[in-house]
């Protein structure tokens, strides 16, 4: 039992490290602010996630594993504001993402229509 | 001892919000609590989902990524509603929510399958029930 809850909590650490360092790699390969908070964004969800995880499986049934839960929670409820407030602070300081496709017509939420050109 | 005296002083914090009348529907919505057993399930297996996909992208030699700029409706009632439905757009690995203003969210998706498959709105469906009828 301790065996398997060992070999368990040790393939979410490694599942967490892994997308750490793919998130980071991420973070050097795309090419604009905006895309790089997407390779953020799998850091702080399944980076975290994975490492969370394999610490409660090692706490095991104990207030140290409330504690885990709790930080996880928080987290999740905090990043993506923290990402939002970057995302858009890039846009109101004028910083235009590289696009592919632009679906929105030139129209970003908030905007007076008279204002688009 | 330290529990006691943290549950005590919770307590006491809770009385003088509510005595000064800082507390309203948004501040705690409890009544969420019981819809939040099915709906972070749901959004922990799109995360992964979306994590999987992005990480493929990241390590893909030829680093496949077409942004796209989308705007969606976010059909909930509530502000606690769109605030989650933004929450978790941003949340899911591949897009982020740029812009908000009533009920226009301005997305940023990385793809632009994750893009129309946001657009097609089933994210906001679920979303929607989980907010549920009995909202502010």
């Amino acid at each position: 039992m301790e065996m398997v809850l060992d070999i368990l909590s040790w393939v979410f650490l490694l599942a967490g490290g892994a997308f750490c360092l793919i998130g980071g790699l991420g973070m050097l390969r795309m090419p604009d602010v905006y895309t790089r908070l997407h390779a953020v964004s799998v850091i702080e969800t399944l980076g975290m996630g994975g490492i969370i995880l394999g610490l409660i499986l090692q706490a095991g049934f104990t207030l140290v594993a409330a504690k885990l839960i709790i930080i996880a929670a928080l987290i999740l409820l905090t990043a993506p504001v923290a990402t939002h407030a970057l995302a858009q602070a890039a846009l109101h300081a004028g910083i235009l993402p590289k696009l592919d496709h632009d679906k929105t017509g030139g129209h970003i939420a908030g905007e007076d229509e008279s204002s688009n050109s | 001892m330290l529990m006691v005296i943290g549950a005590v002083c919770s307590f006491g914090v809770a009385l003088l919000a509510s005595r000064m009348e800082l507390l309203d529907k948004e501040g705690h919505p409890i009544y969420l609590l019981g819809r939040a057993v099915w709906f972070w399930p749901w959004l922990i297996w799109e995360i992964i989902k979306a994590g999987t996909d992005v990480s493929k992208i990241i390590l893909s030699p030829k680093l496949p990524i077409s942004p796209t700029l989308i705007n969606v409706r976010a059909s909930q009632k509530s502000a606690v509603g769109i605030v989650t439905y933004a929450n978790s757009i941003t949340l899911t690995p591949g897009t982020v929510s740029v812009e908000l203003e009533d009920d226009e969210i301005t997305v940023h998706a990385i793809t632009r399958d994750g893009a129309e498959d946001l657009a097609e709105g089933h994210m906001d469906r679920v979303v929607s029930r989980f907010e549920g009828e009995g909202a502010l």
